[in-house]
């Protein structure tokens, strides 16, 4: 959470504090927003979720069906199935389980079916691995899902919350897919803040979808679907991915009083006042590279940081504000499109079209390695050169054995 | 037990869809969902019947109908009978898969909703091959049958394997109840949807039914040929209602299969040792749903030396 832009708490009490994990924040997010239903397979490091949600269920602390699935594409094809049906409904996977459940993916955003499902970002192999990367959501970046980066427990936990806000108001109607950093956060105990349930129920009303699978109105949901007729869908799918960005700052301000926590909506940012460098970072990555922005602020050198929260729908004209200032802008990405730098970098680019400065990418992190504060140094230190017009790279692989082409 | 003329004429699934004239699926789905009536909410999934049945902006369904992808019947159904069930309303939730969907891309989905014992109707539509894309072989396809991918070539002739025994494979998930059906036996139909509508848990209602274009038929002929695959042991109608298995029809005397393959272009090329070996999987099939225990074998066509050359011909081929 991002001092600057948090407005002093208007809250009268404390929130509880739990020491506990990313995997358990997400899973009492969830049961917050009292779900329905829940379509679950194991899947390393989201699995603590769904054994969180299974206690609760077991317990009684939460009044939902809990689908024990026999896989993730049937996983998605529940929750589609469910939500159709009138039901509110949250899952969570990763990597190789959001890479089984893509075709599904497809079937939630258009047919407009409000889920959300925590990723937990891990290296879509192979190589296999189960570390931190984000090769698995980044292939679902143009399902039509809301797509956001989190980067620490608390945050992973709000946002469950503010996903549903989202994901069921009637300008949007679109699955939103949260992700939170493999291990990093997953499996790694903060202090969270816990809102009160009653303080849920306020912020979070019951879902009350107005065409659903239902007898007494039926309707038919995923007809076969002539040329004639499908652009028109595609292109309503499209507006209501661009209606996000206006819903998003607004239930982040509506959060923010409510809880007292303001991450800033599509992006956040540090000390950008008059950086003359920026560096954008997902995930956990920014907490570091915040103490990195303070070490190279104490050394006199203007930079700053921006927080890039949301994916989909991407933040291009909250980027060009932010970075008008600057002379160059560092982008860090964790995976690869293998077609010149990361996708976080392609779509700067893109968003920074027809503004001159460099833009460099900074490739770290890949299949869960350490991103530590000397990489990040050395990324600002890169910045900085392409500021001064110095040739640099404009692909750069940081902490990389062998070449760089 | 309702009777034909007790049925509604509410159709459900309405006149004006654009299935092929005579066609099994059109027929069974417009029948089962008559007895089932308007509290049912219908997941079919890629099939025919998505295309004659809803191609926007029409639709055939009086009835909620939703629809994502192919193999997931089970876990559709499953999550809608979920959401119902929370939101506290008493819907059916029922599907209409075809035996690609079931089979084969569908099989694990099927499983996880049967092993789980959903609450919920499973219906496969079984006209024995990918019809929608254009007849291509299924793991419910017969022996020697054409499809597009079991040409008759000159090496290599039809379907070289046997249909797969599905309705075990079901069962064997020990689930409420599961029968057979054919539109060419109406009452025995009706009388098995009704119960399947009664039962609650996972149940399956197998259909057998007739593709006019892939089967290369006359379309005037859907019911005869059901009732000849009946006859001559090709399809069987049976029940299995908790561990239980019973016969509900029994042909009188078994009938030759080719009586039942001439009526079909997909058959129409079948060598003579291509028949005999058909006809001795029909016998063991025969064998193995109408023998009593401990009883002669009762196959009329074939003696009993030769089912027992076939099975060990099909150990030999495909193992034990």
């Amino acid at each position: 959470m991002n001092p600057e832009t948090s407005p002093n708490s208007p809250r009268t009490h404390q929130q509880p504090k739990k020491v506990i994990t990313g995997d358990h924040a997400v899973a009492i997010g969830a049961k917050l927003c009292r779900v329905d239903v829940v379509p679950a397979y194991p899947i390393t490091p989201q699995t603590l979720i769904i054994e969180h949600i299974a206690d609760f269920v077991s317990d009684g602390e939460l009044d939902a069906k809990f689908l024990t699935m026999e896989s993730e594409h049937s996983v998605m094809s529940a929750a589609a199935a469910a939500s159709a049906s009138g039901a509110r409904v949250f899952t969570a996977t990763s990597s190789q389980g959001l890479a089984f459940m893509h075709e599904m993916l497809y079937a939630t955003a258009p047919l407009r079916l409000p889920v959300v499902m925590a990723n937990a970002s891990r290296t879509l192999g192979g190589p296999p691995g189960i570390w931190c990367e984000y090769n698995d959501s980044m292939g679902a970046r143009d399902s039509g899902w809301l797509q956001l980066y989190v980067e620490d427990n608390q945050e992973a936990l709000d946002m469950v919350i503010q996903c549903f806000r989202i994901a069921e108001d009637k300008r949007v109607l679109l699955p939103v897919m949260p992700c939170l950093d493999g291990f990093v956060l997953t499996h790694t105990v903060e202090p969270v803040e816990v809102p009160e349930q009653e303080e849920v129920d306020l912020f979070l009303p019951a879902y009350i979808p107005d065409i659903t699978l239902d007898p007494a109105r039926p309707s038919m949901i995923g007809t076969f679907m002539p040329a004639e007729y499908i652009m028109e869908l595609r292109r309503q799918t499209a507006g209501a991915m661009e209606s996000a960005k206006k819903a998003i700052g607004e239930i982040n301000d509506e959060f923010a009083r409510r809880f007292g926590r303001n991450y800033g909506g599509l992006i956040d940012t540090y000390r950008m006042e008059d950086a003359e460098i920026a560096l954008i970072t997902m995930g956990t990555v920014t907490s570091t590279s915040r103490d990195v922005v303070d070490e190279l602020r104490r050394e006199g050198r203007k930079v700053g940081l921006v927080k890039l929260r949301f994916f989909r729908p991407f933040p291009s004209e909250e980027l060009r504000k932010v970075l008008s200032g600057v002379s160059a802008v560092g982008v860090f990405d964790r995976s690869i499109s293998f077609q010149g730098g990361g996708q976080s970098y392609n779509e700067v680019r893109s968003a920074l079209f027809g503004m001159t400065i460099p833009i460099i990418n900074h490739l770290a992190g890949l299949g869960g390695r350490d991103v530590t504060r000397e990489q990040i140094m050395k990324m600002f230190e890169i910045t900085l050169k392409a500021a001064k017009g110095e040739k640099v790279n404009l692909v750069n692989w940081h902490n990389t054995r062998g070449e760089t082409l | 037990m309702i009777t034909i003329k007790e049925l509604s004429d509410d159709n459900l699934f309405t006149a004006g869809h654009t299935a092929c004239p005579g066609c099994g699926v059109a027929m069974s789905i417009r029948n089962a969902i008559r007895v089932l009536g308007k509290d049912a909410a219908v997941y079919v999934p890629a099939s025919c019947a998505v295309v004659f049945g809803t191609t926007f902006p029409y639709g055939a369904w009086k009835v909620p109908f939703f629809h994502t992808a192919f193999e997931n019947t089970g876990a559709c159904l499953t999550g809608m009978q979920a959401a119902f069930e929370k939101k506290g309303k008493q819907v059916i939730s029922v599907g209409f898969a075809g035996d690609g969907g079931t089979y084969d891309i569908g099989l694990q989905s099927m499983s996880g909703a049967a092993e789980r014992n959903e609450d919920v109707l499973y219906i496969c539509l079984d006209n024995e091959a990918y019809m929608n894309t254009g007849i291509q072989r299924s793991g419910g396809t017969p022996f020697g049958a054409w499809t597009t991918t079991t040409p008759v070539g000159t090496k290599i002739q039809g379907n070289r394997r046997f249909k797969k025994n599905l309705g075990d494979i079901v069962a064997a998930h020990e689930i409420p109840y599961y029968a057979t059906l054919s539109i060419g036996h109406p009452l025995d139909f009706i009388r098995k949807v009704e119960k399947a509508k009664n039962i609650r848990g996972f149940r399956f209602l197998h259909m057998f039914t007739p593709c006019i274009p892939g089967w290369k038929m006359d379309p005037a002929k859907t019911v005869e040929v059901t009732k000849r695959a009946v006859e001559s042991g090709m399809w069987t109608l049976y029940e299995v209602e908790n561990g239980e298995k019973k016969i509900t029809y029994k042909p009188g005397k078994m009938k030759s299969v080719k009586d039942y393959l001439m009526m079909q272009g997909r058959f129409r090329h079948m060598s003579e040792e291509d028949i005999k070996k058909l006809q001795m999987w029909v016998c063991r099939k025969w064998n193995l749903h109408y023998k009593e225990k401990g009883a002669p074998q009762i196959c009329e066509i074939a003696p009993p030396e030769e089912h027992h050359a076939v099975t060990e011909e099909h150990r030999e081929m495909h193992g034990p």
